[in-house]
């Protein structure tokens, strides 16, 4: 009896410390002192006017985060292995080429009188449609073939890349400058006008990539297991890479293409909650990835804005450190 | 009853099935040998929905493969396949807790928690039960696959080739844990290629070769010098020994 009393204690600070453990809550906490240091450092004269432009693009910074996180894990878990992401695959120069193409078609001035949001919905809905046909094919017949997929990325994204040259090639330079100013990663000036519709639909899409979750795992175990568990293995590849295409768009509006980001956070993720019973599980994967990458953007945003006054840029070192880890991964030879 | 009828199967215009029809018969262990190439998987994937049908019809306990939904079926039958790689990093309890899923869709109560430790028990895997699936030999990794098909409790279990990388122990242990599910009720198809296995163990054998039907029926019947020799197109000497064949295919 007095053994249970005396044990009582001890084993509630035990589990408060497994719950500390926990990466989603560190990083939380992480994340929060991060935002609190990028909104409140080195406030001065007029208060209410730098804080709601710091407000702005914070919530630029953490949209662009989750929206990254999310579309990495959920393509990895599509394609069976660890060193492809949507970029690497050329998703984001599709909808850079997307872009091109409506402006080419629709001219600037007939591009700023519908706005913004609706131009934005329209690029994603094209971007959305042509990702599934395109990589719906791909990715049901040979998934299981890295070298072809990373191959097929490579050359995917070398089209789309000179598809939206040769058509800037034809645009009027004012078009071009439209175009131009969004195939070009910078976290410091996001396209914050699509900042309202851009969060709306991340968080719709990390809604429901969580709930979808339980089935993203069963999708993990790979087609035939998927399909001998009675999972609709096909519906189930159409939402992931659907959610993918959404999410890309979303962080490609607002920041430009990033190649090689998703693939650091991705692997930061998977090393982090593996550490965790049940850490494989896309309940605790996709958060800990958002959480991954909005932290590394705030606080490298931070570090690099206020630190080093602007010396250096926050996607250019992301894109270096992010290009010697995929070198390291297959130079490794551990793609899978 | 698996009922199969009909079947024929393609794969880039060269046929894989031709013509297949056969009753499988519940609450027996059935084997299907042959040599390579012979169809035997394709129609196990087809049996198990894997594939989809591209003529035919088959029915598992009167529900029709093709029409039923997949997660009805997944109740019905549990499919182990050769290929064990998995992208997932997954430790092994958290393999066989998606035997699970058709039960709990992601959301474990107490009894699939059960289910999870019997099977972990029955295929030797406890002191595995907490390392990663990569950190195992072939054969733990398949009797990781195993146990996660046996979690599934489904009253039929199509396993295709499950004695492959298994020691002499653990397949003999494995064959005898089959028979036991039968005797409680439940049916197993089974791809095999060790024959003396089949004879030992299986009810009923359907022998299949170039996508056909070649012989089925007991093992007294299906596993003669003549019908094996035709098969395999090699001479096999087949004596006997406690009552069932024993095939000398190796000398």
């Amino acid at each position: 009896m007095s053994e249970t009393v005396l044990q009582h204690p001890n084993l509630r600070l035990r589990q408060a410390a497994t719950w500390l453990r926990h990466p989603v809550l560190w990083l939380s906490i992480a994340l929060f002192l991060f935002c609190m240091i990028w909104l409140f450092q080195g406030l001065s004269g007029n208060y209410e006017f730098i804080l709601k432009l710091r407000m702005k693009k914070l919530a630029a910074l953490l949209t662009v985060g989750s929206a990254v996180a999310v579309s990495t894990i959920l393509f990895q878990t599509v394609s069976a292995n660890r060193i492809l992401t949507p970029s690497i695959m050329g998703f984001d120069a599709l909808y850079v080429m997307m872009q091109t193409l409506l402006v080419a078609a629709l001219g600037t001035t007939g591009f700023a009188m519908i706005g913004a949001a609706p131009k934005f919905i329209v690029e994603t809905g094209a971007m959305t449609v042509m990702a599934l046909l395109l990589f719906g094919t791909l990715l049901r017949k040979g998934a299981r073939d890295i070298t072809r997929m990373i191959l097929t990325g490579v050359i995917l994204g070398t089209l789309f890349r000179a598809g939206s040259g040769l058509i800037g090639r034809v645009l009027d330079p004012n078009a071009f400058a439209t175009v131009q100013s969004v195939s070009f990663a910078n976290f410091s000036r996001a396209h914050t006008d699509v900042l309202g519709i851009g969060a709306t639909i991340t968080v719709l899409g990390c809604v429901i990539a969580m709930w979808l979750a339980p089935r993203f795992d069963v999708l993990g175990l790979g087609r035939d297991r998927a399909i001998a568990l009675g999972l609709p293995h096909g519906r189930i590849v159409v939402a992931a890479l659907g959610l993918v295409a959404v999410l890309v768009s979303v962080s490609t509006a607002l920041v430009g293409p990033v190649a090689f980001f998703g693939l650091i956070v991705a692997g930061l993720a998977h090393a982090i909650a593996q550490r965790r019973p049940g850490g494989a599980h896309h309940r605790i994967l996709l958060p800990v990835a958002a959480l991954v990458a909005m932290c590394v953007l705030v606080g490298g945003q931070t570090f690099f804005e206020r630190v080093m006054g602007q010396q250096a840029t926050l996607s250019v070192v992301v894109e270096f450190l992010g290009g010697l880890f995929f070198l390291f991964l297959l130079l490794k030879g551990k793609i899978r | 009853m698996i009922r199969v009828a009909d079947v024929n199967h393609q794969i880039d215009g060269n046929p894989i099935l031709t013509n297949v029809s056969c009753d499988i018969p519940q609450g027996e262990v059935t084997a299907l040998i042959g040599p390579n190439g012979a169809g035997k998987s394709t129609l196990l994937k087809l049996m198990g929905r894997i594939e989809p049908l591209q003529t035919g019809h088959v029915a598992i306990n009167d529900l029709d493969v093709g029409t039923t939904p997949s997660g009805q079926l997944a109740l019905e039958m549990a499919y182990l396949g050769q290929n064990l790689s998995v992208a997932s990093r997954l430790r092994v309890r958290e393999l066989i807790g998606f035997g699970r899923w058709p039960h709990c869709k992601g959301h474990p109560g107490p009894v699939d928690h059960a289910a999870v430790h019997d099977a972990l028990v029955m295929f030797d895997l406890v002191p595995f039960a907490d390392r990663f699936l990569d950190e195992l030999s072939g054969g733990q990794a398949q009797r990781a696959h195993l146990a996660m098909t046996f979690a599934q409790t489904t009253p039929w279990m199509l396993l295709d080739e499950p004695l492959n990388n298994l020691d002499m122990a653990h397949s003999r242990a494995l064959m005898k844990r089959l028979s036991d599910l039968r005797d409680a009720g439940r049916s197993v198809v089974i791809v095999l290629h060790d024959l003396n296995h089949a004879a030992a163990w299986a009810d009923h054998l359907i022998a299949m070769k170039n996508g056909r039907i070649a012989a089925s029926g007991t093992a007294e019947e299906v596993l003669t010098p003549q019908t094996l020799a035709a098969l395999y197109e090699t001479d096999v000497q087949v004596l006997r020994y406690a009552g069932r064949p024993l095939v000398l295919h190796h000398i």
